[in-house]
């Protein structure tokens, strides 16, 4: 019980992620496990109880599986903190030279895959990468073949519904979201307020990332005598 | 595309109802910033939908200038030590 309430309040209340301070975070991790820790120990007790102990901890349940798939958990410190590690990860077994579009792509399938599949814009770009190749080459393959059906269709359809402005950005929006270009209005809202909790911790963690190797790469260069320049 | 049309066949079978919009829409704006820092009461729905849209590209692009200046440091600098760095401080 103990556990669910402090996680609630970690998720309720964004704590500031500072790139200077480091043994805060290390502090407020720490705390998290041996939370989890503890209601791993206490779990026994409670099942041992009675079955009305069952019946109370179900709403709480339920709360709890809403912060951990609501977005937001996103604005958790343990969530941006496991992030970073899958990233850092996942970086190093980029054994491409590192252009920033490698890097951008493997940001984004952590995120994605940090979600757990439980929306639809993780989804999609999980998928996204095998289907966009393919993609790009049937799209090629079309435009070659017939380059004025294409153009001669989508006049058609402008032509027969005059998009009122709201309909316009909705379907921008629905582009913007990854995999969410036929979705229904209320769900696309659902997935933007979840995609956009998520970027955001994509933005902190990886300014955070930026931060630790500007720092890492100022004490190589102090160490080795500076062979590596680095321009922070 | 039939994004156009499915605004008359909902999946779920009934049209939107106005609440619903406002509930949602009231959400969405709780997230964008610009919009929260305004303070206004009532912002209209359009312009909630313009400034999510904007928020939304601007947040892919600073993940673009992050993951540029990722590569570069992680090109530039020595891998092993830097990221042993890394890996050490997050675990710890």
């Amino acid at each position: 019980m103990l556990w669910y309430q402090i996680y609630i309040s970690l998720s309720l209340s964004p704590i500031p992620v500072s790139l200077s301070t480091v043994s805060p975070r290390r502090a407020t991790v720490s705390s998290f496990d041996q939370l989890t820790f503890t209601m791993a120990e206490s779990n026994p007790d409670a099942n041992s109880n009675v079955s009305r102990k069952r019946r109370k901890i179900d709403p709480d349940s339920d709360a709890r599986i809403a912060a951990e798939t609501g977005p937001t958990r996103w604005r958790t410190q343990a969530e941006q903190h496991i992030y970073s590690s899958k990233l850092v990860d996942a970086l190093r077994h980029l054994r491409r030279p590192d252009s920033g579009h490698a890097v951008r792509d493997a940001a984004d399938r952590v995120l994605a895959a940090s979600a757990r599949g439980k929306t639809r814009w993780s989804r999609a770009i999980l998928t996204n990468r095998l289907s966009l190749r393919l993609a790009h080459i049937n799209k090629k393959h079309k435009k070659a073949a017939k380059p004025g059906a294409g153009r001669s269709r989508s006049r058609k359809v402008a032509a027969q519904k005059k998009l009122p402005p709201m309909q316009k950005k909705v379907k921008v929006l629905s582009r913007l979201v990854p995999g969410c270009r036929k979705v229904s209005l209320p769900n696309l809202l659902e997935e933007t307020t979840d995609y956009i909790a998520a970027l955001e911790m994509q933005v902190k963690a990886m300014t955070f990332l930026t931060g630790l190797l500007n720092g890492g790469a100022s004490a190589a260069a102090f160490g080795h005598s500076g062979q590596n320049f680095s321009s922070s | 595309m039939s994004s156009r049309r499915s605004r008359s066949r909902q999946p779920g079978g009934s049209r939107i109802s106005d609440e619903q919009m406002v509930d949602l829409v009231s959400r969405l704006q709780q997230l964008i910033p610009e919009i929260r820092n305004r303070r206004s009461d009532k912002v209209c729905a359009s312009k909630v939908l313009q400034e999510t849209c904007n928020y939304i590209r601007s947040l892919h692009r600073e993940v673009d200038d992050l993951s540029d200046r990722l590569s570069e440091l992680l090109d530039s600098t020595d891998s092993d030590s830097a990221q042993a760095a890394i890996i050490r401080s997050l675990l710890m």
